[in-house]
């Protein structure tokens, strides 16, 4: 297959995988097995593309131009092949998970729900593998309006309240900043393209070029920076399955990574070392990194104290991002897979618990370890991989984000990534520890609890063992992070 | 020989047809005549657009009477444009009237109705080929009275009410173009517009012709439902029978935009038109429109009413391009009303679907109703994240170019407001969608099918043209770029 033949697949796929699923929508077990091959070869072909792309096979394609100079492109680049990898492998497990889970919890209207994730997968492999702003744009607004019903899915009046701010916050930052950024951009640079080293520099006073960043940031809604991050929270009333795939992994992730692009390909790294164009605006993850974490504290349902902290987590990569030297780039694009590894794990387990004892409350969960031994034992070590502990992957990109601090002279950020750790811990770490050593509150007994499903342990079992596997073999990761950091 | 009396025959035909189809007997021929009649005109505009599409003019001599003495036809890339939008929009209404019609007129107004349909389309049609600016108020007059009867024609009784409303404001601005129209007359002795043209600049600081063009330009404001003389828009549409609230919505309002292009650009000297506060009036107007009526929008509760107040705000844009008065905006105002067309016409069909269905459009009596009816749920979506302006879709494309158009001058304040309205459509698209999807049904709701092929057809047809539009423009903004030079708007 040509590289072109191959990315239009892969982008394809999921969309044909959802045609699939209406289509066998009447019989379940069917329905299932077809979102379980198109996740299968979805995996596979990015596999494949991430194989051939470190050989050095170049992939672009184009569909044509809506508006003159503006085409709708796909071009893959190491910081967009690392997204696709972690959304187009974690598909497949999230399927396997979302099976047990969706038929455990007795949930209606799957034909809609799996559509509507096949169709949120194809939007994000499209996000990674823009070729341009627009592109990204345009495929960034569809994974919006995808996962609407998804977060709605129960139809309750939570849901739908959840739902609208969800709707209305990503949409209307994406179309009243975002949108106008690009805009302008493209008035400034008379393109759109991604480019290594960026399209801005010397076409703009850096004064503005801070405005204009700052009109990225906050417009990026789905990077969930602070006071923008409320419908992370608010989209926690979906399915557990979709909280961790989209809500830990591709949506968010979507979010970080356009801001990842925008730093290093629209602005280049180079152009905002040299003028300092995020030097005040830094401080607002920073601020996202302590706060979120400090609000996660309080937080006593699950879901949302996870919510919290994926924002939080989401500002590390931010913070990388900006900080723009060379290795805060590449800690910045491996915690991008990192943190989607560990904060699947936390999520599936937090489903599991849920599936099985129906508990939303971190306070009700004394004493349910020695019940869940697998659900809490990949519980701990997602924290732990979380907290940046050896012998966790989470470790390898705070090491990078922390020494790009230290390279840039940022102090007092490294002292924010240090307390924010202390912080995971204070938050996190207890659940499992009290989990398994706490005595159940109020005489409960847990006899008769039994471990969830098995194809919700299974997707738990694999996301923590690569956990694992990310701390002893980084090797991969390590080098599309600083292919995308620019070179090797 | 065909080719030369093309535009003379796209208004003819359907004027010798309105007769005969008024004396068709009941049944389905009144409605057979009718689309023959559409579809042939339809190829001819076709036909018509491709012959000025190289920037060429056709100039028809009415009775073969020489210009300015007798009436001219004037073609070019304009006036062919919005033919052919008038033209296709009203085949492309008809597959879809057949069912509804028969379900919302009773019978024995059938052959009546088709006929008022016919004369509202040779109104249309002749507003956009006359090149005479009495001849143009003749064909207005012949559209609005055939659509007040048609509007009246709603099974409600406030359907007689709102077309009165209507009539009167109609009649109003009918007149004032009138007056104006006799004022420039008194001070130029013509009524041809390329003659008007070009005797205009002597006259042009003559409190008469100031005047004159002040009562033309309301009379329009009125007929184009610029804010704040919308007024009448909103009944109208609720109330009219669906099928005439779509070929209204996608046609009526967009050929008054032609008009006051027309007028402002070719009519009157450009430096006559920026003396006066015209282009501050009209970027005040649009921005007060998009911000107000969209609010209103978003307050409605039925969802006819909803739209209809979503096209004054849309209407605001097109009224804003023209006001920004560059080459880019105005290209914008040209692009969104034939995107607008689209959008309108795909949503209001979808909702005449639910009508068509259920009896209404009560927000509340559409709880649900997107489990049952799947395909018209995905043209309102569709239609929907058009009229939002989401990438991917024809209303992307033109708030672009007015966003970029808004921008040039550095009008930033235009911008925050566009992008603004924006988000109120996505609050009142958001409010018809979660009714008809997330929302339980009321229990002692029937069991409701798809709505019949016929009508899906047809709004699907449109609702693909939105994405169509949305992914190649060549054809939307290739053709109003040629407008534009046409038009001949100086380059800011």
């Amino acid at each position: 297959m040509s590289a072109e033949q191959l990315m239009m697949l892969t982008l394809l796929l999921p969309l044909l995988g959802g045609v699939g699923v209406v289509v066998t929508g009447r019989f379940p077990d069917l329905r299932e097995t077809v979102t379980l091959i198109t996740a299968s070869a979805t995996a596979v072909l990015v596999l494949m593309i991430a194989s051939r792309f470190l050989n050095g096979e170049i992939f672009f394609f184009s569909l044509g131009e809506p508006v003159p100079g503006i085409a709708i492109a796909f071009e893959i680049e190491a910081s967009g092949m690392i997204f696709a990898l972690v959304a187009g492998l974690l598909w497949i497990v999230t399927s396997i998970y979302a099976i047990g889970y969706m038929r455990g919890h007795k949930e209606e209207n799957l034909t809609r729900f799996f559509t509507a994730f096949a169709v949120a997968i194809s939007c994000a492999l499209g996000i990674a593998f823009s070729a341009n702003l627009f592109t990204l744009f345009l495929f960034y607004e569809l994974l919006t309006l995808s996962t609407y019903p998804l977060v709605a899915h129960s139809g309750t009046a939570e849901a739908r309240r959840g739902g609208r701010i969800y709707l209305g916050l990503l949409l209307g930052t994406s179309i009243g900043l975002f949108l106008l950024a690009i805009i302008i951009t493209w008035l400034v640079a008379g393109t759109l393209d991604f480019q290594e080293g960026g399209i801005l520099a010397g076409k703009f006073d850096p004064a503005w070029a801070g405005l204009l960043y700052a009109l990225f940031l906050f417009g990026i809604g789905k990077a969930a920076l602070m006071p923008f991050h409320r419908w992370l929270p608010a989209a926690m009333v979906a399915p557990t399955p979709v909280s961790a795939l989209l809500h830990a992994v591709a949506v968010v992730k979507a979010g970080v990574f356009t801001l990842f692009k925008v730093t290093s390909q629209i602005f280049g790294s180079a152009y905002i070392l040299s003028n300092d164009v995020t030097g005040m605006l830094v401080w607002a993850a920073a601020a996202t990194i302590l706060l979120a974490s400090l609000v996660a504290m309080t937080k006593d349902n699950l879901k949302a104290r996870l919510a919290y902290s994926t924002v939080s987590q989401l500002s590390y990569i931010a913070m990388g991002a900006m900080l723009a030297s060379k290795t805060a780039l590449i800690g910045s694009a491996m915690h991008i897979a990192m943190h989607a590894f560990s904060k699947i794990t936390l999520f599936f387990a937090a489903g599991a618990i849920f599936v099985v004892t129906h508990k939303k409350l971190v306070s009700e969960l004394d004493g349910l370890g020695r019940a869940m031994p697998i659900t809490f034992g990949a519980f701990l070590i997602g924290t732990l991989s979380i907290i940046g502990l050896p012998p966790f992957g989470g470790l390898w990109s705070k090491w990078y984000l922390a020494s790009g601090a230290v390279e840039t002279g940022q102090l007092l950020l490294l002292g924010v990534l240090m307390i924010s750790t202390l912080l995971n811990i204070a938050y996190l770490l207890p659940i499992p520890i009290r989990a398994f050593y706490a005595t159940p509150t109020s005489g409960a007994h847990y006899d008769e609890i039994k471990e969830a499903p098995k194809t919700i342990l299974l997707a738990m079992i694999i996301t923590s063992a690569t956990c694992i596997l990310l701390f002893f073999y980084p090797d991969p990761l390590y080098r599309l992070a600083s292919m995308a950091a620019g070179g090797l | 020989m065909m080719q030369e009396h093309t535009s003379f025959l796209l208004v003819v035909l359907p004027l010798i047809f309105a007769p005969i189809t008024a004396v068709l007997p009941r049944g389905r021929l009144p409605w057979l005549a009718t689309l023959i009649v559409t579809l042939t005109c339809a190829v001819l505009a076709g036909m018509q657009l491709l012959a000025v599409i190289d920037g060429g003019v056709i100039s028809y001599e009415l009775g073969g009477w020489a210009p300015p003495w007798g009436i001219e036809y004037r073609i070019d890339a304009l006036n062919a444009f919005m033919a052919l939008i008038v033209a296709v929009i009203a085949v492309i209404t008809l597959p879809y009237a057949l069912l509804s019609v028969e379900k919302e007129i009773p019978e024995h107004q059938t052959p009546l109705f088709y006929s008022a349909f016919l004369l509202c389309l040779t109104g249309l049609l002749g507003i956009t080929q006359t090149g005479d600016i009495f001849n143009l108020f003749v064909f207005l007059e012949i559209s609005s009275l055939s659509s007040y009867a048609l509007i009246s024609t709603g099974r409600k009784r406030q359907a007689q009410t709102s077309a009165y409303q209507y009539l009167v404001m109609g009649t109003i601005g009918a007149t004032f173009f009138l007056i104006g129209v006799g004022l420039i007359y008194s001070v130029t002795g013509t009524l041809n517009m390329m003659d008007l043209a070009a005797r205009l600049p002597e006259v042009a600081d003559q409190r008469t012709t100031h005047t004159g063009f002040a009562f033309i330009m309301i009379g329009f404001a009125l007929k184009l439902a610029m804010f704040p003389l919308h007024l009448w828009l909103p009944n109208a549409y609720t109330y009219a029978p669906s099928v005439i609230t779509v070929f209204l919505a996608a046609t009526a309002t967009k050929v008054a935009v032609y008009v006051m292009l027309r007028v402002l650009f070719t009519v009157f000297p450009a430096d006559f038109v920026s003396a006066t506060p015209t282009d501050e009036l009209f970027i005040l107007s649009g921005l007060a429109g998009i911000l107000i009526t969209s609010v209103y929008a978003a307050y409605q509760t039925n969802v006819k009413r909803l739209l209809a107040y979503s096209s004054v705000a849309q209407i605001g844009y097109m009224v804003l391009g023209i006001g920004l008065a560059s080459t880019l905006s105005v290209t914008a105002s040209i692009v969104h009303l034939f995107n607008h067309a689209l959008m309108k016409g795909a949503l209001f069909m979808a909702v005449g679907a639910i009508i068509y269905r259920i009896g209404g459009c009560h927000i509340d009596e559409i709880r649900g109703l997107g489990r049952h009816m799947p395909w018209t749920f995905g043209a309102i979506v569709i239609g929907g994240l058009s009229l939002i302006g989401v990438p991917g879709t024809a209303g992307f494309i033109s708030k672009w170019y007015l966003v970029v158009a808004a921008l040039e001058q550095q009008m930033w304040l235009v911008v925050a407001v566009i992008l603004a309205g924006s988000l109120i459509a996505v609050v009142y698209v958001g409010k018809v969608l979660e009714a008809l999807y997330f929302k339980s049904p009321a229990d002692d709701m029937p069991a409701v099918k798809e709505a019949p092929l016929l009508l899906l057809v047809p709004t699907w047809a449109l609702v693909l043209a939105n994405v169509y539009f949305g992914l190649d423009t060549d054809f939307s903004v290739g053709m109003a770029g040629r407008a534009v030079e046409a038009l001949g708007v100086s380059a800011k």
